[in-house]
């Protein structure tokens, strides 16, 4: 059932073999296939616009007003490419290597290795588009580094490369609209997947604004619709970000990869109160001249400029000499976890550590650090109140990405042929933890450089026969949806979706969070569906289906999260061994690092939908490894 | 603390629309904006009214979806800060607060605070690009920018497409919005093969929506959550100067 499809051959050699085999489509036939693309972030503009340019008929889905405020909007610190522009060292093996062990040995390698070629085009394409990364005064790219390697290869455009680049894609796929070759459609929410004798052949929508239910019929779909952290109600993820759109494609047969290896990330502002609606990151690139750090004595509050440096535990430093603040996400989230645990965290219910300022200040002057991160200090006051350059920030891990999510070979296409799965919403490439500036890196792989191959070839080697919205499985679907709605909206309990949310995701952070462990996942597994079957019987959604409803949209995406939620948990539980940011308590090392069991679990697990009330079936990709050795990953 | 809101309620773009007043009780200083309105929401749906619809994605001021006058102010009047990021210790208990939508005849209001901005995209599709179809890209570094072309293509890259300085223009023009993507396109090498075209059909495409004209008055400048220089909308005009002239006959 789970077939890679990773090409053989030598490794720099599979890319390159995979597309030379690759049956192409007669430019003057492409007009005549149509492509559904949901999703407008990274992944999804760069395929549209890709796509549109070779010829096809591209329709584009988001569920914001414009495509341009895609959740990859957000993305701050930078984009990953082996380019080498510093001599320090660095390749496209060397990329490879750090992402294949960053992500503690749980990702394929053949498809990691083609990342890593494809870095470079990437950055050429986005240059040519008008992305104004930062720069030398020779007029070459500046590049920075990131946590978890030891090269400088991150490419920026001050804190906000995620807009740029998305605002790059996102002119590219105007042009195609305004050409006529892309049809987009804004505040339009997927619903479900169409599947006709078997393949992927369109979606349901609902129409934000008018509540209508509508059918688009395609030759392929593909969704690129990002990640689904926001399972945990907090998180960095944009409120709007959700799992609905592969939700409801694996419920109708796609499975779905890893879904319990969720990265969380250790620089985010620490939560202030209840009423708390998000979590804000602060740019991985502050830990490059931050050092971190909490009291060396429990419980102690004095403010930190009356706690003297030899009463200070610069934990990460102590722990990890030769990473230091740079340790990969994972290793620092919990390193957090564990200060905090033992009562040494600061700031309000002593969840925080500092990330201090000081010594960069003192080494290379004040004006020098507002150059290189004034807008990351002035957003921590406007949150805080508290002015970075005087104290040191406050900070606290997030949940930020999912690597899991909806399996894929090697041409990013599902377990449903015709169905294709790009950027954050598939599980490739990232093992079981992304390191920093590759999520970037890998929506613009997927969506400029693989699908535009990937997917003609699905076409030209697949019969498609003549399919449209009056076929009866679109009618069926589409009253299945419906239905959906309509007793949603007609429960008229008494419980708010937010209140339901907020239960959801306190008991994913508490139990299938930062450690989990068997007990903790148990309880989650009962509690769950309780909670599901309460949602359906006591949700409060006021007004109808048939209006602008925010209340409905925040429901249904609610009510996926109810049953991903559950299998999430059923995923942590089998998974005995702890590996990336998914750890076991039960599999540690004596010094508490994270110990992987590669005799049993050097797979990727890949589950079956089987039916309603938590029946799932698992499937296992073995994962072998060539090139890079297995090891224990160490950054002391 | 306590707020009494008058808020715009208006159910669709046909039905009209009035202000209704509430009281939010419990509000503290470190909720933002948006969360006190989520408070309120909260409160209303348990009476089993209608919450306010209000947009918002990303509530760290980046993706442009918040945005409403407060007081009369695009985004509250805070500098450099989109709705979402305002901060409730700016308030204090007892404060009275009105909320409306982005009035523009441009923009129409689709419910309580929300409105259409879908002509920013079609602004964006006459020319606010760079034609570079994927794959024919050169190789990065052969492409040399200096630093303060990328600086200045940056700051004009900075918009967000809020609306807010639509809103806040008493002629509801569109001119900072389009200046700030034809600086940025137009102060690149990369975008000058395009320039006179783009800029020449970026201002059609404006005037064809049923945008204001810019009289100068600079309320643009002053809430924009991006601090988008008002120099921006002469350097358009230059542009523009520019290519009509060149252009005069094609
Ligand atoms: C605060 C923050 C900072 C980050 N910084 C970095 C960084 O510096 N470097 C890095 O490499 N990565 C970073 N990341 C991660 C990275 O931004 C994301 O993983 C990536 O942008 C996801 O892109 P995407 O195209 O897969 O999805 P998204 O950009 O999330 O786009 C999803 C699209 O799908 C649409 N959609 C979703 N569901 C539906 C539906 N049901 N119906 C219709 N449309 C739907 C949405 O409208 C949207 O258009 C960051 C993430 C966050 C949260
Ligand atoms: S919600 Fe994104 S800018 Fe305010």
């Amino acid at each position: 059932m789970l077939e890679s499809k990773i090409p053989s051959g030598p490794i720099e050699k599979k890319w390159e073999k995979a597309r030379f085999d690759f049956k192409l489509v007669n430019p003057a036939n492409r007009r005549k296939h149509s492509v559904i693309i949901v999703g407008s972030g990274l992944a999804g503009a760069a395929a549209a616009a890709s796509l549109a340019q070779q010829g096809y008929r591209v329709d584009c889905f988001c569920f914001q007003d414009s495509p341009r405020r895609a959740h990859s909007i957000a993305a701050q610190g930078g984009i990953n490419a082996a380019k080498n522009y510093r001599n320090d060292g660095d390749s496209i093996f060397r990329l490879f290597y750090d992402t294949v062990k960053g992500g503690d040995f749980r990702a394929r390698e053949g498809n990691v290795y083609r990342l890593a070629q494809l870095s470079v085009n990437i950055i050429d394409q986005c240059v040519a588009q008008g992305v104004p990364f930062a720069r030398e005064y020779g007029g070459l790219l500046d590049t920075r580094s990131f946590g978890g390697v030891q090269v400088s290869r991150t490419f920026y455009a001050r804190g906000q490369t995620g807009q740029q680049l998305l605002l790059g894609a996102y002119q590219a796929l105007e042009e195609q609209e305004a050409a006529g070759s892309v049809k987009m459609h804004s505040r339009s929410e997927m619903l479900d997947l169409v599947l006709v004798n078997g393949k992927a052949r369109g979606i349901i929508t609902r129409n934000l604004v008018t509540g209508a239910i509508d059918s688009y019929a395609a030759d392929v779909v593909v969704l690129a619709t990002g990640g689904y952290g926001n399972v945990f109600y907090l998180s960095t993820n944009a409120k709007g970000s959700n799992a609905t759109a592969i939700w409801r494609a694996h419920r109708r047969g796609a499975l779905f990869g890893n879904p319990c290896f969720t990265q969380i990330h250790p620089t985010c502002i620490p939560v202030s109160s209840e009423h708390q609606s998000k979590l804000t990151l602060m740019s991985e690139s502050l830990r490059n001249d931050g050092r971190v750090w909490v009291p060396k004595k429990q419980g102690d509050t004095r403010p930190p400029s009356q706690i003297p440096e030899d009463e200070r535990d610069y934990y990460l430093e102590r722990r990890y000499p030769s990473f230091g603040n740079l340790v990969p996400r994972d290793v620092a989230s919990r390193a957090a976890k564990e200060v905090c645990d033992e009562l040494r965290g600061v700031g309000p219910g002593g969840q925080g550590v500092y990330l201090d300022f000081a010594d960069a200040i003192r080494r290379m002057g004040e004006a020098q650090v507002r150059e290189k991160y004034g807008n990351l200090f002035d957003m921590y006051e406007e949150i805080t109140g508290e002015n970075a350059y005087k104290v040191p920030m406050r900070i606290y891990p997030a949940v930020h990405y999912t690597m899991g999510g909806l399996w894929v070979d090697y041409n990013l296409m599902s377990t449903i042929p015709g169905l294709f799965v790009a950027g954050e919403a598939n599980f490739s490439d990232h093992g079981a933890n992304r390191l920093g500036a590759s999520a970037l890196m890998q929506g613009l792989a997927d969506g400029y450089f693989i699908l535009p191959y990937s997917l003609p070839n699905y076409i030209a080697s697949s019969p498609l026969e003549k399919v449209d919205t009056s076929h009866p499985a679109f009618a069926a679907t589409k009253e299945e949806v419906s239905r959906r709605v309509a007793t949603m909206v007609n429960v008229r309990g008494k419980r708010s979706v937010d209140s339901f949310h907020k239960e959801l995701g306190k008991m994913m952070w508490e139990n299938c969070g930062m450690a989990r462990s068997e007990q903790g996942l148990k309880s989650n597994l009962e509690k769950i569906p309780a909670l599901r079957e309460e949602f359906w019987k006591n949700v409060n959604i006021v007004g109808t289906g048939e209006e602008l409803n925010q209340s409905l949209e925040k429901a249904g995406r609610v009510a996926d999260f109810l049953e991903l939620g559950e299998l999430m948990c059923l995923d942590a539980l089998q998974r005995r061994e702890s590996c990336g940011g998914h750890f076991r308590v039960e599999s540690q090392t004596p010094e508490g690092e994270a110990l992987r069991d590669d005799e049993h679990f050097s797979y990727v697990s890949a589950w079956e939908w089987k039916g309603e009330g938590g029946q799932w079936e698992l499937h296992k990709e073995p994962l072998t490894f060539e090139y890079v050795h297995l090891a224990q990953r160490s950054y002391k | 603390m306590n707020l009494t809101l008058k808020i715009w309620r208006q159910q669709n773009a046909k039905a009209s629309g009035a202000f209704v007043t509430y009281q939010v009780q419990g509000v503290t200083p470190d909720m933002s904006f948006l969360e006190m309105l989520d408070l309120l929401n909260e409160n209303l749906q348990a009476k089993a009214e209608p919450p306010v619809a209000f947009e918002h994605d990303c509530r760290e001021g980046i993706c442009g979806a918040c945005g409403f006058l407060i007081n009369g102010v695009a985004h509250g009047g805070r500098r450099g800060t989109t709705v979402c990021q305002l901060s409730m210790r700016f308030f204090k208990d007892g404060d009275s607060v009105t909320l409306e939508p982005w009035r523009a005849r441009a923009f129409p209001v689709l419910r309580d605070l929300a409105v259409d901005r879908s002509p920013f995209d079609r602004i964006i599709q006459a020319g606010g690009f760079i034609t570079a179809p994927t794959g024919g890209a050169p190789e990065a570094n052969n492409i040399l920018v200096p630093k303060d072309s990328a600086e200045t293509a940056f700051d004009a890259a900075a918009c967000i497409g809020c609306g807010a300085c639509v809103a806040a223009c008493p002629n509801a023009a569109a001119m900072l919005f389009t200046a700030a993507k034809v600086t940025h396109l137009n102060s690149l090498p990369q975008g000058q093969p395009q320039r006179d075209r783009r800029t020449l059909s970026m201002v059609a495409a404006m005037t064809n929506e049923i945008f204001g004209s810019c009289t100068n008055h600079g309320e643009c400048e002053a809430v924009c959550p991006k601090k988008i220089p008002i120099e921006f909308i002469g350097k358009m005009n230059r542009d523009l100067i520019h290519a009509t002239l060149h252009h005069r006959g094609d």
